[in-house]
């Protein structure tokens, strides 16, 4: 059976016996690695960038973390000072965002209440970081009567409505950022450690870790050098989720006059002030209540790329 | 013989970071009816790219048909629509895949995933269907067949849940049966018994099997024909027993020298080939086993060889069958 | 090849506890020795408790009972302070080369963390150099130390995984299939690395695989495990010459010979109504004989040609 097999040699002629000269094989030329050398940390930056979306979410992030530090002072108002004389007015060339039912400056009071949200939403996000890793990380890696014994005190915890654990809190202590941020991780950190026992679950059994160990590689080595860098990628992800959502509960707490108190601003609290008279002053809500919207939605779409840019086998 | 598939000029590629990886770069070759074919070649070597291509089930992004074509039944496959190739899979091409338990729908019993391929192409109503099922799961040797009809794939041991998808694959008896690395995931001697249900098969059947592996020693036992690959390219076809024991391509000498045979004594070392395949991101110009080759000239370097036959089924692309390089090497 | 045993496993047992109450005996009572400066090859097919074995023998698990003497100590008695200085002698080399390296280190990080670990490293200069060392002899070059190892092949990372193991100087290396993830034409050259590396440092292999045309290139003697327990145990000559157990038999029938004229004349040999392999035996599928492997005790029937009693 005669096949196709793409060309003949070419004619004789354009060859010299020259190119016919035994070369051997060349080893060190076949081990030569032809592309740039890259971490994986760095293949994962190079995807993310390439995801509009998620870079757009980066930019809204930075912008309005910018704006809640120079915000209230590019202003020639600052926070509580009250001006009765000029009370609810709409947004004007004086007023960027308009006054509040105490004349208060709504352009000020939006970033000095960032500043509040932020902080909480970052500070909470950090401390579920901490307490959640380690504790997860302990319970993946000893697993067996560690594990069932941790698991168990944390699904406790979890099965208390944290609602009544925050009100709870929030009545016996003075409410202040400090006990906001404490009631917001007393149960905010149990998700992490979850994730991360997950992970180290996963990992601890392949021959990576199995190697290091028979080298006797200690504990702490194997959850700290191989364990937990390996899991990062949804250890990141989920601390990106959860700081909308210590932002969004902060709102809610401050709303319900849980929060911070007067004359401290919050988004939660100053949509709280706002709800009286919202028919007619709509700008004291919209202010507060776009920018947490904003905030949650860039959060959210940022820790969504960040996803697919850590772990492209999610992709389709 | 007359071919049922012939592959033509085939060029894939698949888009990376970096730029793009030349996977299949200009494939030829052809399948007789009732032959069994084989394609050779390490990972990487563009054979199961091939396959998939044939198949069109290779996701497009990232990869691209960048030229060819694929005629199945004197038509161009890679012109169908997928609703065209939706009929054609499964009925006139079969499949059978390494992983059995990842191409078998762990939800749906096994009876039902080969009644149901009956029942969309050849519109059989479902008691005649099932019928045939169980004639079929009894063909490829499955035992309580009426049993089994009704199991789900993990109450299946491995070599069980390849002979099911043997099953589905020729449920519909198709012309050609293209199987990739059907035993890689088994052990030994359920790979024996795996090859011997395939072999009857196509005893019975007279179906053409395209055999995708990267072992020889199944290759011998079970082919016809065999086609050599290496990194996207065709360098050797021949008969069965051109390849094993008239072999032209260092790359086929080589393979056959690296491996260890039992009649071997212990002291003899192996003989290796050296180094690593090329990155297929910046193919080689030349050949694309020189720096590898230990019969490389200089001339391997610059330019791709072209083809040499030595009768009208063995092909080898290598510069030392060149009549010049004979000359070259006396003097 | 010494005489002494480095290595002796008596009755070695690994249980696991599958839940309600099922005991899967993944090893049960291995009695094997290997002597200084051998390969000693353990076959079998997936399931049948070979790397579980490996596993076992350098403490990656602890056993059920039994004992492993290393140059006559034994290694489960040892505090944990002993165990960890006695593992710079005992290492293993991993089947998958993705997943046996950390893909957020660098090579010369793999490499060097044996070092790091055992404080073998020195100074910072002579860590690199000993990295470049053992790149050098596993056929790789320097500039590679500072790559990570996705952007390897698979024989150019189990090469990296080799290095890793030879960094503490070890005498008795676990091979726990280190081929069977390789392209055919990097297989040899592996092979061929460790057969090399044995003669140069005069290290002890314990090689476990299933491609038994490879384990007879490399090994001295072999054994042969089926449903966690030893079979055989023979000279790889006389194995492959005269097997003796019905499964060491099948087994070895049913190897695929890269000839078509030996494939095209082979009868391959079937148990009774199609042995299987020992997952699918245990489940009791397709009329599977049971081979009695009950009975643990081996009987030699030849010198050095060990099998068990109930077929011996």
């Amino acid at each position: 059976m005669a096949t196709e097999q793409g060309m003949p040699h070419p004619a004789a002629q354009q060859l010299t016996p020259e190119d016919f000269r035994k070369i051997g094989p060349d080893e060190k030329q076949s081990e030569v690695i032809q592309r740039e050398s890259l971490s994986s940390w760095r293949d994962s930056w190079e995807r993310l960038r390439k995801n509009k979306l998620a870079m757009t979410g980066l930019v809204v992030m930075i912008l309005i973390v910018i704006m809640a530090i120079i915000g209230p002072m590019i202003s020639n108002y600052d926070y509580e000072t009250n001006d009765l004389m000029n009370t609810n007015a709409p947004p004007s060339a004086e007023h960027w965002f308009g006054t509040d039912d105490l004349g208060r400056d709504v352009f000020v009071r939006t970033w000095m209440g960032a500043r509040i949200s932020l902080t909480v939403g970052l500070a909470a996000a950090a401390i579920d970081l901490m307490i959640g890793v380690i504790y997860g990380g302990i319970m993946g890696y000893f697993g067996g009567r560690v594990d069932e014994f941790m698991n168990k005190f944390a699904e406790i915890l979890y099965s208390i409505p944290y609602l009544l654990v925050t009100i709870l809190l929030l009545v016996v202590f003075e409410p202040s950022l400090g006990t906001i941020i404490l009631a917001l991780t007393i149960t905010g950190w149990i998700n992490m450690s979850w994730i991360v026992r997950g992970e180290i679950m996963q990992l601890k059994n392949r021959e990576f870790v199995l190697a290091s160990r028979s080298m006797g590689a200690s504990a702490p080595r194997l959850l700290f050098r191989h364990l937990i860098p390996n899991a990062m990628g949804p250890i990141i992800v989920t601390l990106t989720l959860s700081v909308p959502s210590a932002i969004f509960s902060e709102a809610f707490l401050s709303f319900l006059g849980l929060g911070v108190q007067a004359p401290v601003a919050s988004w939660g609290s100053m949509i709280n002030d706002a709800l009286s008279g919202w028919m007619y002053y709509p700008w004291r809500m919209l202010f507060p209540a776009l920018f947490i919207s904003l905030t949650m939605l860039a959060f959210n779409i940022f820790g969504d790329g960040l996803r697919d840019a850590l772990d492209p086998k999610l992709k389709k | 013989m007359e071919p049922i598939l012939q592959v033509k000029d085939l060029n894939v590629s698949f888009r990376v970071r970096g730029g793009e990886v030349k996977a299949v770069r200009g494939v030829n070759f052809e399948v007789g009816k009732g032959e069994t074919v084989a394609i050779v070649g390490e990972s990487g070597s563009g054979k199961s790219v091939t396959a998939q291509t044939i198949m069109r089930l290779i996701p497009s992004p990232p990869s691209e048909i960048k030229k060819g074509e694929v005629i199945f039944q004197g038509q161009d496959l890679l012109k169908k629509t997928n609703k065209q190739m939706e009929a054609i899979r499964g009925k006139d091409i079969g499949m059978i895949f390494q992983d059995p338990m990842t191409s078998l729908n762990p939800t749906i019993k096994i009876g039902k995933q080969i009644t149901e391929v009956l029942v969309k192409h050849q519109r059989m109503s479902f008691s005649e269907a099932k019928k045939q099922a169980i004639e079929m799961l009894k063909l490829v040797g499955i035992k309580n067949a009426e049993e089994r009809f009704d199991q789900y794939p993990h109450e299946f041991s491995g070599g069980m849940r390849q002979r099911a998808m043997i099953a589905i694959a020729l449920a519909c008896k198709p012309t050609l049966l293209i199987a990739d690395e059907p035993t890689t995931a088994l052990d030994v001697t359920i790979q024996a018994q795996i090859m011997d249900v395939m072999k009857e098969m196509q005893q019975r059947l007279g179906t053409s099997i395209i055999l995708i592996t990267h072992d020889l020693g199944v290759v011998a036992g079970m082919c016809d024909r065999v086609i050599v690959m290496y990194a996207g390219e065709v360098v050797e076809t021949g008969t069965k027993w051109e390849i094993f024991k008239n072999p032209q391509h260092p790359y086929t000498k080589g393979l056959l020298r690296s491996m260890p045979r039992l009649d071997q004594k212990k002291d003899e070392p192996l003989i290796p080939i050296i180094g690593t395949p090329p990155d297929l991101i910046k193919p080689p110009v030349g050949c694309p086993f020189c720096a590898r080759c230990d019969e490389a000239m200089k001339i391997c370097e610059r330019i791709d060889p072209g083809a040499t036959e030595f009768s009208d089924t063995h092909m080898a692309r290598c510069w030392n069958l060149h009549p010049m390089a004979k000359e070259a090497q006396s003097s | 090849m010494k005489d002494n045993h480095l290595i002796e496993v008596k009755g070695l047992k690994k249980y696991f506890n599958v839940g309600g109450g099922n005991v899967l005996k993944a090893v049960d009572n291995l009695n094997f020795y290997i002597r200084e400066g051998e390969t000693l090859g353990m076959v079998g097919e997936s399931g049948c408790g070979k790397s579980t074995a490996g596993r076992t023998i350098l403490r990656l698990y602890e056993p059920t009972a039994g004992s492993v003497n290393f140059n006559g100590t034994d290694i489960y008695k040892l505090s944990p302070k002993k165990m960890k200085a006695m593992r710079r002698d005992m290492q293993m080399i991993f089947q998958d080369p993705y997943a046996s390296l950390n893909p957020r280190f660098t090579v010369s990080d793999i490499i060097g963390e044996a070092l790091d670990i055992h404080g073998m490293a020195g100074s910072r200069a002579e860590r690199k150099k000993r990295i470049e060392e053992l790149l050098d002899m596993v056929g790789l070059n320097s500039d590679h130390a500072t790559r990570y190892p996705h952007e390897f092949s698979g024989g150019q990372r189990q090469r990296i995984g080799i290095a890793r193991a030879l960094a503490v100087n070890p005498k008795f290396i676990i091979c726990d299939e280190p081929i069977s993830a390789l392209d055919v034409s990097i297989q040899a050259q592996v092979v061929n690395l460790l057969k090399d590396l044995q003669n140069r440092l005069g290290l002890t292999y314990l090689f476990i695989a299933h491609d038994l045309s490879m384990v007879k290139h490399i090994s001295d003697r072999v054994a042969v495990m089926y449903l966690g327990k030893m079979v055989e145990l023979a000279d790889s000559e006389e194995l492959y010459a005269n097997p003796i157990h019905p499964y060491t038999k099948t087994l070895l029938s049913a190897i695929p010979i890269p000839d078509p004229e030996i494939e095209a004349n082979k009868t391959r040999l079937k148990m009774e109504n199609d042995m299987q392999g020992p997952i699918s035996a245990a489940k009791g599928e397709d009329g599977t004989v049971q081979l009695d492997v009950d009975d643990t005790e081996l009987v030699e029937v030849s010198k050095g040609h060990w099998v068990a009693k109930a077929y011996a």
